[in-house]
């Protein structure tokens, strides 16, 4: 038997949830294609209940992943890099199939995908010191200001850049401490759930990242509703949606990160990192 | 809370007893003074100030000044006294303002033992008090037979009121035992002869005694409330801030400290506690605010000769300028008021 | 006799009324468009201290456009030159700093002594602090040469008039915006007098606009369609309806909102300085404080005698005349709010917490609540959920640390919350888990220009003071709080 005859063994991609891999409890798939709309996989198309049982994980798991030293998130950050860099030549080619990229341009995407992880993992420890500050109050007390976790973050992911866009919006949210409910590129959620695979193995506790395939506007207005989401980030929906996740953000004043126009390929700069951070300010006597 | 009684009185001596246990030995009255709460120091400056803003005008002026008048120390402690100079002061005391007999007297006349009885004879039976510092003041760094025989002689010589320093040194290497020990035992020493520690009446067997912190010495607030406590467990009659000897003296914060501690005493053994703030304060508008912190604090009950008192000289010329402004709506000025 | 403080009443001398006011749009004071003229009363005697003018939607458009007008110099003046404006205006509230005192307890009802000792030093200081940045931007941390976002339309509550304006304008003129601010319906007056100010500082015209009126003013004002960043502080409920309001717009927005602060208690507490702080932090400003530590989380092992203590120092309170200088509760701010606070105490009542309050004799005019307190509150009560806004303590008690962290937080609220232990480590504990902006340790309800305010959660976002401050009103500093509405891109723009 010839060896190109030879019958692969094809992936059942999965949510990633609390952890685990869970199939929809819906029981629903749909089918992904490449951009030559070839058939990849079926891919689960998640359900309101799944993206309900998503934060429910994020929650579970923010006391801990906030709680841990901020040294600690950046080892596990780098330690996702690292697994990433391992699979380069499975991203690459699940992103040259999403994206219709040449298997060069995909390389060079998935580099620096990888390359971004890296950067974002650095700013574990680094983004107090650059967020907080010591207040010079006029009177005798220690007055300081430091920046904490928002809390669980809903993550539209980008739509037109599946794996160095999702990369690129999903590591400044956790690696200051938040956790996430992140919904795949709609029509190009293989490499989120394959990132998920990664994630897993790589010491970062269950519930941190719990990722999403579907339809956006279904699973993101129970997100944009949910009474226990503390902001949203809004990159892949369009405008309407937009709109109207954010109106129903307000109900439990969500803070909303609002679509727009962005170079994946650029200097990301520290925006996205300080966008779900909460400043708290104490103070304390001086005194004997 | 139990019913009420003076420092002074022989019904204190079993409250006190039944405070024992804290103060059975070293360790149980460190355990003791160091449970105490703590004392936020920016707290207490700001609720001091606070205080210090209230707005004290007309009629309540008037009544303030007269209330303070009443409460002075008139105070002389130079090492150049002379009997001359304690007459003099005497009869300022018996009649603070010559040009306004409606005046009220000052509660006491404060003298070193020396001059006790100088003071005494000026004063004769006019109901001011005479008190005497004793105890080696200001630094009373003498052994305790010495501080005793002092404290034994100013009684002998008539005082009424003792105020005792206690030993800082003593207090800050922590032997609180040494300290409580001493103040028992001059208070025993403020019995007159034939007397009995306890009287019923205040002017009666034994001299009054006024325990002196010396607070700017004791530096943290921590430790004046802990001196506060050990002081009216040892028997203390009033418990006072300084010897006007040192750099700092009383401060509305250390003072609204020690009222605080009276009030607390006060809850847990109805016994009933001075407070005489000392040093620094000569205005009118720094006495008014010290009874306002009284008033707020302790209360009515407290705002008497016989449970506030300033330590003070030149205080009481300032409220007779200031009486004398409220009385004609001019401004006095020092030649309206008699030097001592 | 007693020691009974004798009427200290502050002069309202220094005080002079007009009338009646007009807008002040483009530089000067104008007619509004529709004519109608409310009135703006006295909350200690019902008196009506002046009429001022609804603005209407054209009136919005109008200061809008003035705003507009006068961005394009205002945001290329060197910053230099702009910080010397503030400085000024800085200046001139020191010095009309008395006669603004008196105005705003006579409008507001609070006391004289805090208008005095905490609203103006604080307004003036929040001037002082930003004039300073004006031209420091490029070191703020927020890139080189920071841009404006514009017209800032910046609508603020009645409970501390003056000093929540100069929050929003101070930041906004420093960093090169200008502004559309609306008082409040009930206390109109001290930002009528701050145009005067703005008047002889000589501001350029159209900087600042103040339109006042009642929330239908602010609704257009929010929804006026050429302003860039709203700016609020109020209810949950109108902060919630300005979010949905700029949905989808490029509208950036900070919310300060609304509180239900729990105020800890560990057993190790300076219980004195303490019983200060649960005052402080409760009736300061007759309550009317979104940060108002209104749960007291007591340690059962030290409730009884903090009660006690608490309870004898609510009996000194002194409830009356806000313009006597011995004034420590004064006014409820109007009708409607003593109405809601009325109500809410009512219900603590009706659903068994044990009420009390110390004697105290209230005016007979006026809208007047007694420092009132609640025992036997658990979480489940609306006076331990709701926000009061008035002088109500609602008091719970804990058993351990971990128990007090998870009742604080159990809240959809985040604005402040405070602890009072004399262990340091215990302290910082417990401040790292509370989900709160503000966290007063061994104090309570201070508040400085350089530190940072603002609240997680439904407190709303975005912080005021502090270098923070500059990030709501520069484009692309999407600050650390996670200020909303950011687009990438937003620095080109």
């Amino acid at each position: 038997m010839n060896q190109s005859d030879r019958l692969s063994v094809l992936k059942t991609y999965k949510l990633y949830l609390g952890g685990a891999f869970p199939r929809s409890e819906s029981g629903r798939v749909y089918e992904v294609t490449d951009s030559k709309n070839r058939w990849l996989a079926n891919a689960p198309l998640a359900s309101r209940k799944d993206a309900r049982d998503a934060v429910v994980a994020a929650r579970k798991a923010f006391g801990g992943w906030s709680g841990a030293t901020a040294y600690n998130r950046g080892q596990i950050l780098y330690r996702v890099a690292e697994m990433l860099e391992g699979r380069r030549d499975q991203f690459t080619a699940e992103v040259a199939a999403a994206e219709g990229l040449s298997k060069a341009k995909a390389a060079a995407v998935v580099e620096a995908a990888v390359d971004r992880w890296v950067w974002y993992a650095g700013w574990s420890d680094k983004v107090a010191q650059i967020a907080g500050s010591a207040n010079p109050v006029a009177g005798p007390y220690f007055n300081l200001s430091s920046p904490e976790p928002t809390g669980v973050v809903a993550v539209l992911a980008p739509q037109d850049s599946s794996f160095l866009g999702l990369v690129s919006v999903l590591a400044p949210v956790i690696v200051t401490g938040n956790t996430a409910v992140v919904v795949a590129a709609e029509d190009a959620p293989l490499p989120a759930l394959s990132l998920a695979e990664v994630l897993a193995t790589s010491d970062l506790p269950g519930g941190v990242v719990n990722i999403l395939s579907g339809r956006t506007a279904e699973l993101a207005t129970p997100l944009a509703a949910h009474q226990d989401v503390n902001a949203i980030d809004l990159t892949g929906a369009g405008a309407e949606l937009a709109t109207d996740l954010e109106r129903a953000a307000a109900d439990n004043l969500k803070r909303v990160r609002r679509p727009g126009p962005a170079d994946w390929a650029a200097d990301p700069g520290t925006d996205r990192l300080l966008a779900f951070l909460e400043t708290k300010t104490v103070w304390h006597p001086m005194g004997v | 809370m139990p019913i009420t009684v003076p420092a002074y009185g022989k019904e204190a001596a079993g409250r006190l007893a039944s405070m024992a246990d804290m103060t059975a030995d070293d360790g149980a009255l460190r355990r003791f003074l160091h449970g105490l709460p703590g004392v936020d120091a920016v707290g207490l400056q700001a609720r001091a100030a606070t205080l210090g803003t209230r707005s004290i005008k007309t009629t309540a002026k008037a009544y303030a000044i007269d209330l303070a008048i009443s409460m002075i120390d008139l105070t002389t402690l130079e090492g150049a006294d002379t009997p001359g100079k304690v007459r003099a002061l005497c009869a300022k005391a018996l009649l603070p303002d010559p040009t306004d007999r409606t005046a009220p007297r000052v509660a006491a006349v404060c003298v070193y033992p020396d001059m006790v009885a100088t003071a005494k004879e000026a004063l004769g039976g006019s109901g001011i008090q005479v008190a005497s510092v004793a105890t080696a003041f200001p630094a009373g760094r003498v052994a305790l037979p010495v501080k005793l025989a002092d404290t034994r002689d100013a009684v002998a010589a008539g005082a009424d009121e003792i105020d005792m320093v206690i030993d800082r040194g003593a207090f800050l290497s922590g032997r609180y035992m040494a300290v409580f020990e001493e103040i028992k035992a001059v208070k025993e020493a403020c019995v007159r002869a034939g007397g009995t520690s306890q009287s019923e009446t205040g002017g009666g067997s034994a001299a009054h005694l006024k325990v002196i912190f010396e607070t700017g010495e004791l530096q943290t607030y921590d430790n004046v409330r802990r001196a506060s406590w050990l002081a009216m467990l040892a028997g203390a009659d009033f418990i006072k801030t300084s010897t006007g000897k040192v750099a700092v003296n009383a401060t509305p914060p250390v003072t609204l400290l020690m009222l605080e501690a009276v009030r607390d005493f006060h809850e847990s053994t109805g016994v009933q506690v001075g407070v005489k703030p000392a040093g620094g304060i000569r205005t009118t508008k720094d006495a008014v605010k010290y009874l306002v912190m009284v008033n707020e604090t302790l209360g009515e009950r407290w705002l008497t000769a016989d449970w506030f008192r300033f330590g003070a000289s030149s205080l009481l010329n300032d409220l007779l300028m200031q009486r004398q402004k409220l009385s004609t709506g001019r401004y006095s000025g020092p030649d309206y008021v008699t030097v001592d | 006799m007693a020691f009974a403080y004798a009427p200290a009443p502050e002069s309202r001398a220094v005080v002079d009324l007009a009338p009646s006011y007009g807008l002040f749009i483009d530089g000067e004071f104008a007619e509004g468009a529709g004519g109608e003229l409310r009135k703006t009363v006295s909350p200690a005697t019902e008196e009506v201290l002046a009429e001022y003018t609804q603005a209407t939607a054209d009136d919005v458009d109008r200061a809008v456009r003035a705003a507009r007008k006068a961005f394009g110099t205002w945001s290329a003046l060197p910053g230099a030159e702009r910080a010397k404006y503030l400085f000024r205006i800085a200046r001139i509230i020191q010095e009309r700093s008395r006669e603004l005192a008196v105005l705003e307890t006579l409008d507001n009802g609070k006391p004289i002594r805090e208008s005095r000792d905490a609203d103006l030093p604080l307004v003036a200081a929040h001037f002082f602090y930003y004039a300073g940045w004006a031209d420091k931007l490029d070191h703020a941390g927020y890139g080189a040469d920071p841009r404006p976002l514009g017209v800032a339309g910046q609508v603020i509550p009645w409970n501390f008039p003056l000093l929540m304006l100069a929050w929003k304008i101070a930041p906004a003129l420093a960093t090169g915006n200008t502004v559309v601010l609306k008082p409040a319906e009930t206390t109109p007056l001290s930002a009528l007098f701050f145009a005067d100010i703005c008047r002889q500082a000589g501001l350029p015209k159209g900087v600042v606009n103040i339109l006042t009126g009642d929330g239908t003013t602010g609704a257009a004002l929010v929804a006026h369609p050429d302003v860039n960043k709203i700016a609020f502080t109020g209810s949950t409920e109108v902060g919630k309806a300005i979010a949905r309001t700029v949905a989808g717009t490029d509208k950036r927005v900070t919310l300060e909102l609304g509180g239900k602060a729990a105020n800890i208690v560990y057993d190790d507490a300076p219980l004195d300085q303490a019983v200060e702080g649960i005052v402080n932090g409760i009736f300061f400003n007759q309550g009317h404080v979104c940060c108002a530590g209104s749960r007291l989380l007591v340690q059962e092992s030290v409730a009884e005698e903090l009660l006690a203590s608490l309870k004898r120092r609510m009996g000194t309170l002194r409830v009356g005349d806000p313009l006597d200088k011995n004034t420590d509760i004064g006014a409820v701010n109007s009708a409607e709010q003593l109405a809601r606070i009325t109500a809410l105490a009512d219900a603590g009542e009706a659903e068994g917490a044990e009420r009390w309050a110390p004697a105290c004799e209230l005016p007979t005019t006026g809208y007047w609540f007694a420092p009132t307190l609640f025992t036997g509150v658990t979480q489940a009560h609306r006076i331990a959920r709701e926000e009061i806004f008035g002088p109500v303590l609602s008091v719970l008690t804990f058993r351990t640390p971990a128990e007090a962290v998870e009742k604080a937080n159990n809240t959809p609220y985040g604005l402040s919350a405070g602890i009072w232990t004399e262990k340091g480590s215990r302290m910082l504990w417990t401040a790292s888990k509370l989900r709160a902006g503000i966290v007063w340790s061994n104090t309570f309800n201070k508040f400085d220009p350089a530190s940072p305010f603002g609240g997680y959660k439904e407190s709303g976002y975005g912080r005021e003071g502090g270098r923070h401050g500059l990030a709501a009103y520069l484009a692309g500093a999407e600050g650390p709080t996670s200020e909303r509405g950011a687009r990438d891109g937003e620095r080109d723009r």
